[in-house]
């Protein structure tokens, strides 16, 4: 056993874990986030995608241990803090960007990080090139790759603070 | 994954000395390739010696006709540092086109070489580039350090601590990709400083990242994609399974240097 101590949607938990713990698992099984999926467990797909320090990761290919004082915000943590839905939550759900929804939460930690990287503003290319990360068996992508643009932009017109902004 | 103890040192310094001491002890970087693996329990380290924690890992820096890389240095920040944008920028695109955004937040250049990995990128680079791996024992130069699928020049429990890449004056890396993993199905890197020209080749061989002599001496006589006109690899020697047997990757090899060489003169 070891303990680890990390903010986790900005609540500070510490917790006596197995080392072996990956991050995914400390999320779901420790904290009761399950909005964090794991969909491959092989680094492949993305659904497990949360920010540790502002930057996207797959939480299943992350030990708990090594985010001993990180930050990390996972799909519960940036709708507002009255409950209004993170504008590119609100994207996917205005342009149909899911179908069974289980690839979404990793998709929308995944969009918010590439705006972050990239700005407002971009171009279909972009996007797909930077969903490389993420697999979806439902949709074809198609609505997801207009959601991403539309919640993109919407970003830049946001006024209302994350919950729990690590970005 | 099977039990393991954690440590996470400070210093390079601590992290050799817990490697020494403790018994199966594996360093961890990034854990893009090694957690995966334990995951299968295809390693099963009873110690492992985390070494995100370790400053004097991280972080590039220009040392006159040098670029230094911290092993902890992860792609993303390789591809996204005006350093290296500015003085090897094909070094930069390699980096931000490996695998996918999470990996690049995550995985490392040390973690990248130590592992060896017969289709990784940095390899290529490395050996084109003529850089030199500096451990926390010594200097390698890349021709002696790689040597073979995923073996290294690397003593048991000798720490890669930085990289250093003698800038080039052209130098660029293309790769075919396997659309689903993202590894080089074939990639190569052209580097020339001086005179001497030198391209070495990913994905391809079946012992790791090797040099391409008949194209070093083509384009030594002229830098350009011209002078490799028609030519491809031999097939020997080279990879066959189920993305593409030795003869396509043969061909893929003279494709890539080609797009390298276009890409290293700005084409
Ligand atoms: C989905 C996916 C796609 C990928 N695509 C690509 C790709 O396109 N191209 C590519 O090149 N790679 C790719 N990778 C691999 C990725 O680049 C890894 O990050 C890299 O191979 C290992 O780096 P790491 O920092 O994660 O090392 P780790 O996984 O932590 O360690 C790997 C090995 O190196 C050893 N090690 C680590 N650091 C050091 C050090 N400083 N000194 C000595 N030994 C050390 C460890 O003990 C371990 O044995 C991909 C990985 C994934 C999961
Ligand atoms: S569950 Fe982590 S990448 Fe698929
Ligand atoms: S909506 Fe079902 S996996 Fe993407």
């Amino acid at each position: 056993m070891a303990t680890v101590s990390m903010t986790v949607n900005g609540k500070a938990v510490t917790a006596d874990i197995d080392s072996r713990t990956l991050l995914v698992q400390f999320i779901r099984e420790n904290q009761l986030l399950t909005g964090t999926h794991v969909g491959c467990d092989t680094s492949q797909c993305g659904a497990c995608v949360v920010h540790i320090d502002g930057k996207a990761v797959k939480s299943c290919t992350t030990l708990a241990l090594q985010c001993q004082g990180a930050n990390v915000v996972t799909i519960e943590g940036i709708a507002a803090a009255d409950g209004t839905l993170h504008p590119m939550q609100e994207a996917f759900r205005e342009h149909h960007g899911l179908q069974c929804g289980f690839c979404t939460p990793g998709m929308i930690m995944s969009a918010i990080d590439i705006v972050n990287r990239k700005g407002n503003d971009l171009d279909e290319h972009t996007i797909r090139e930077e969903l490389e990360g993420n697999i979806c068996r439902c949709t074809g992508y198609h609505n997801i790759v207009r959601a991403v643009d539309a919640g993109a932009k919407a970003m830049a017109g946001s006024a209302k603070p994350m919950k729990h902004a690590a970005e | 994954m099977y039990a393991f103890t954690y440590h996470r040192p400070d210093t390079v310094r601590q992290a050799a000395g817990l490697v020494a001491r403790k018994e199966d002890a594996k360093v961890l970087a990034g854990g893009q390739t090694l957690l995966p693996t334990m995951k299968q329990r295809l390693a099963s380290p009873g110690n492992l010696v985390d070494l995100g924690s370790v400053a004097e890992m991280k972080g590039i820096e220009r040392k006159g006709r040098t670029i230094v890389i911290g092993a902890m240095t992860t792609h993303a920040d390789v591809a996204g540092s005006p350093l290296v944008q500015e003085a090897i920028p094909g070094l930069a695109a390699l980096a931000g086109n490996i695998g996918d955004p999470h990996v690049r937040n995550r995985g490392t250049i040390g973690g990248s070489i130590a592992n060896n990995d017969p289709a990784a990128d940095y390899p290529a680079a490395c050996l084109a580039m003529g850089a030199t791996i500096i451990t926390n024992k010594r200097k390698i130069a890349a021709d002696a350090f790689f040597q073979g699928m995923f073996d290294t020049a690397l003593d048991e429990g000798e720490i890669v601590t930085r990289v250093a890449f003698p800038i080039p004056g052209k130098a660029a890396y293309a790769k075919f990709p396997n659309p689903a993993s993202r590894y080089a199905l074939v990639g190569v890197c052209v580097a020339k400083r001086g005179s001497e020209v030198r391209v070495a080749v990913t994905g391809a061989g079946a012992s790791g990242v090797f040099r391409w002599p008949e194209a070093e001496a083509a384009l030594s006589k002229r830098f350009s994609s011209k002078s490799l006109e028609g030519m491809a690899a031999k097939a020997a020697g080279l990879n066959t399974d189920i993305h593409a047997d030795a003869e396509y990757r043969a061909h893929l090899i003279g494709v890539m240097a080609r797009r390298a060489v276009d890409a290293a003169v700005g084409k």
